[in-house]
């Protein structure tokens, strides 16, 4: 049983490999105090982009926007990976839906 | 405090609607109300489940598991929906005559109950692992988030308020017309699901294609404002979907009306004594 597992898991790696490898374009957003740092995150315009979100909080928080359609949950002391785009250049504003008096920013696609 | 009501009302309502819906699609069928009150139990046992295991859940599958996790429970939602329609319309007319004098179809109306608790028990599942985990949060940061304890906790009130006035406005609806009035809501409710679940698919890297912004509506009317929130869980309204979106809902949309009328036919090919 042990082994089928561990065969599972390297079958799951070798077909999550090249999905990894072909995100060159990575990013990373890290929530601290409610707030997300950077407030404003450039990216490639028309592309997929991969945006790391790491909580340093221990309270989870929501990762949503509209415009980027995302909306994921990344628990407490954790960190979460968002997929985003191709996105047309311009702003597109994100905010954080458990603290959104706080935790507000901007992706910028240029 | 106002903050955490608002974020509460809004989860609660999504899913309140919903168990409106059903309320309203299941009228006059025996048994009902123990059919949604044990999907909105098993929906809040999943709930705190799923918010208890959300860190596990997000790490799962490369980091893409909340997404495949939301697209499964909407897309099972949406076949659920689309099988309690093709059996409503197959009998739906035999219910509503049957309805005071208890026959025959009330012991098969149990079937689409079931598909209905399923649904309900999925919807109060995926809003409601957000509110106990936005509780959570609250209670973690301690005495300080007591107001907005308050506040999420009137947001439930709230919500449920608004599930009540839901149900009994199509309440107002006449009999005879119920069923088509619920009958397309449905439709609509699980073809914005359908279009909700492939874009989670899409975000997961499951979907890699269509991924474009078709139209902008955003000035028009926004997902967070009450009524966008209204539109966006009742029809699918989304202020700036993708070509994706868009595909999905009308295939949904599309796929429900081919089952409808496959299931209306049948009966007329090989009649049953009434
Ligand atoms: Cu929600």
């Amino acid at each position: 049983m042990r082994h089928l597992f561990a065969f599972t898991a390297l079958a799951a790696l070798l077909v999550a490999a090249p999905l990894t490898a072909k995100a060159a374009d990575e990013f990373t957003l890290t929530i601290k105090d409610h707030k997300f740092s950077p407030a404003e995150l450039k990216v490639p315009a028309n592309k997929r982009v991969t945006i790391t979100v790491i909580n340093s909080d221990p309270t989870p928080e929501e990762f949503e926007s509209e415009s980027l359609k995302v909306e994921k949950i990344i628990a407490g002391n954790a960190k979460a990976t968002v997929r985003i785009g191709p996105l047309k250049p311009g702003r597109y504003g994100f905010f954080g839906e458990f603290h959104e008096d706080t935790a507000k920013g901007v992706v910028i696609a240029e | 405090m106002l903050g955490a009501l608002v974020i509460v009302f809004r989860e609660v309502l999504e899913a309140g609607l919903i168990i409106g819906i059903v309320m309203a699609a299941t009228r006059g069928v025996e048994g009902r109300g123990r059919w949604v009150a044990i999907g909105v139990g098993a929906g809040i046992l999943g709930a705190a489940i799923v918010a208890a295991f959300a860190g596990v859940i997000a790490e799962a599958f490369e980091g893409i598991g909340q997404e495949l996790f939301n697209a499964g429970v909407l897309g099972a939602a949406v076949v659920m929906l689309m099988w309690h329609n093709a059996w409503m319309a197959r009998h739906g007319r035999e219910i509503a005559m049957e309805m005071k004098q208890i026959g025959s179809a009330v012991s098969e109306g149990a079937r689409p109950l079931t598909a209905l608790a399923v649904v309900v028990g999925l919807a109060v599942l995926r809003e409601g692992s957000e509110v106990v985990l936005f509780l959570y949060g609250i209670f973690a940061q301690g005495t300080s988030g007591l107001s907005l304890l308050t506040g999420g906790l009137l947001g439930i009130l709230a919500g449920a308020a608004f599930t009540g006035l839901t149900y009994a406005g199509l309440l107002a609806i006449p009999q005879r017309y119920i069923f088509a009035v619920t009958s397309w809501l449905i439709a609509l409710l699980a073809a914005g699901m359908a279009a909700q679940s492939a874009q989670f698919l899409y975000a997961a890297g499951v979907i890699n294609h269509l991924g474009e912004t078709v139209w902008d509506t955003s000035w028009l009317l926004t997902e967070k404002s009450l009524f966008g929130q209204l539109m966006h869980t009742l029809v699918g309204y989304v202020a700036q979907p993708t070509a994706l979106q868009v595909v999905a809902y009308v295939a949904a949309l599309a796929a429900m009306f081919v089952l409808m009328r496959i299931a209306r036919y049948r009966p007329q090919a090989r009649p049953v004594e009434a």
